[in-house]
């Protein structure tokens, strides 16, 4: 019993240093984007302006100008499509409103690489 | 189902994109207004035309309500005053707006913008205003400046409240920059790769985020707008927003692209009873 409480405590003191190991990488300027990060920032992906993600509880407000983002995987059992689906809609269906990230430079490859595997998540 | 339903839907609008253009030699400004409003009604069968002069509002009955408080005690009845002041003040020369203007100033609102013959372009109600202050010797105002040429048209546009909009399409001059206006409109711009009718066709009635977008006819009949009850908006300025947000360049204020871009818009609202000056969030 005394060995699990010493565990229980280690865990809880390591939980608290890798936390305060997080909060220093938060304030530091260059902190890794992921891909949720492209996904919701405004002047990048700012995927929630069009789409809900009703598997993601911080997505709020969601717009409706596309479908839900859902069972990705399922729907798009080719990652590969999905990807050229976010680098550019309008090259599958020319009256798609969502704006072509990869064929107009919105984002990065490896932006578009990042977001990818989040939507794909979903 | 919910993709097919989507996919029909954007199949729609390319048809309806694809009857705009193909016929785009043969159709009149008033089929042109006759097939957006036939398109809209196909998706909204439950909002009266009527309504579009209130655009998002429309579509969503509590900021319509929350609209309607806010217009029985306009926060930006200072500026309408002081734009009257701008009106009534008489040119240095003793003349006035009332006396340049065609019937005093008085429900003319609803002809603008006119395809001018003698000058072979379009003409706004805010070039009118500026060839009177020319004419008589003043300099023309900037026409994208709020305190000028805003607080002037935020009164001076009040005094044709209830004109129906009547936009004239004569001619082939005038046809021509009906054409142009109605290419920019519907032409994707812009890093973000929009046109005005992404959003104002395909999208109208649909949540953007969390605001809801209006359609295009009834558009231009309540300018200006005052955003957040004290920012004054010129339907050119808010143009040039609409280039900014899908990050395009926009073409100068008063420039004849603007111009077209407004005299195709305006005819899209013909028949609807002019309202100015409006609240919008």
């Amino acid at each position: 019993m005394r060995k699990l409480h010493q565990v229980a405590m280690a865990c809880a003191i390591s939980a608290i240093m890798l936390s305060g190991t997080a909060l220093a990488q938060n304030a530091a300027p260059k902190k890794e984007e992921t891909g949720k990060d492209i996904a919701f920032n405004r002047t990048k992906g700012n995927c929630l302006a069009c789409h809900g993600m009703p598997t993601v509880p911080d997505a709020e407000s969601t717009g409706l100008y596309g479908p839900p983002l859902i069972a990705m995987s399922a729907r798009f059992p080719d990652k590969a499509k999905l990807r050229a689906q976010i680098w550019d809609a309008t090259a599958f269906n020319p009256a798609s409103s969502m704006i072509p990230f990869g064929k107009h430079g919105v984002l990065t490859e490896e932006e578009i690489d990042k977001v990818t595997d989040f939507v794909y998540g979903l | 189902m919910r993709q097919q339903i989507i996919t029909k839907l954007l199949a729609g609008v390319a048809g309806l994109g694809l009857a705009l253009g193909a016929v785009g030699a043969y159709a009149s400004p008033e089929s042109d207004r006759q097939e957006l409003i036939k398109y809209y009604q196909s998706k909204y069968p439950n909002i009266k035309i009527d309504d579009y002069v209130y655009g998002a509002l429309a579509f969503d009955e509590d900021s319509k309500a929350q609209y309607d408080a806010i217009m029985e005690f306009p926060p930006y009845e200072a500026d309408i005053d002081a734009g009257r002041k701008l009106w009534e003040t008489p040119f240095k020369n003793g003349k006035t707006y009332a006396s340049c203007l065609p019937n005093g100033g008085k429900n003319i609102a609803g002809n603008y913008p006119m395809f001018d013959e003698a000058k072979g372009k379009v003409v706004t109600l805010n070039d009118a205003i500026n060839d009177c202050r020319t004419a008589n010797g003043e300099e023309a105002y900037k026409l994208g400046d709020k305190n000028t040429m805003g607080k002037l048209t935020a009164y001076m546009r009040t005094l044709s409240d209830g004109m129906l909009m009547n936009v004239k399409v004569q001619g082939p001059k005038a046809m021509a920059a009906y054409e142009d206006g109605k290419k920019s409109f519907f032409t994707r711009k812009g890093q973000l790769n929009f046109a005005c009718a992404s959003c104002h066709v395909q999208n109208a009635g649909t949540r953007l985020r969390s605001e809801l977008i209006s359609p295009a006819v009834g558009h231009t009949v309540h300018w200006p707008v005052f955003r957040g009850g004290d920012n004054l908006v010129m339907l050119q300025n808010r143009y040039e927003g609409c280039f900014k947000q899908v990050r395009a360049v926009p073409p100068a204020i008063g420039s004849t692209t603007m111009n077209n871009l407004e005299y195709f818009h305006s005819s899209l609202s013909n028949g609807l009873p002019m309202k100015a000056s409006v609240f919008r969030k």
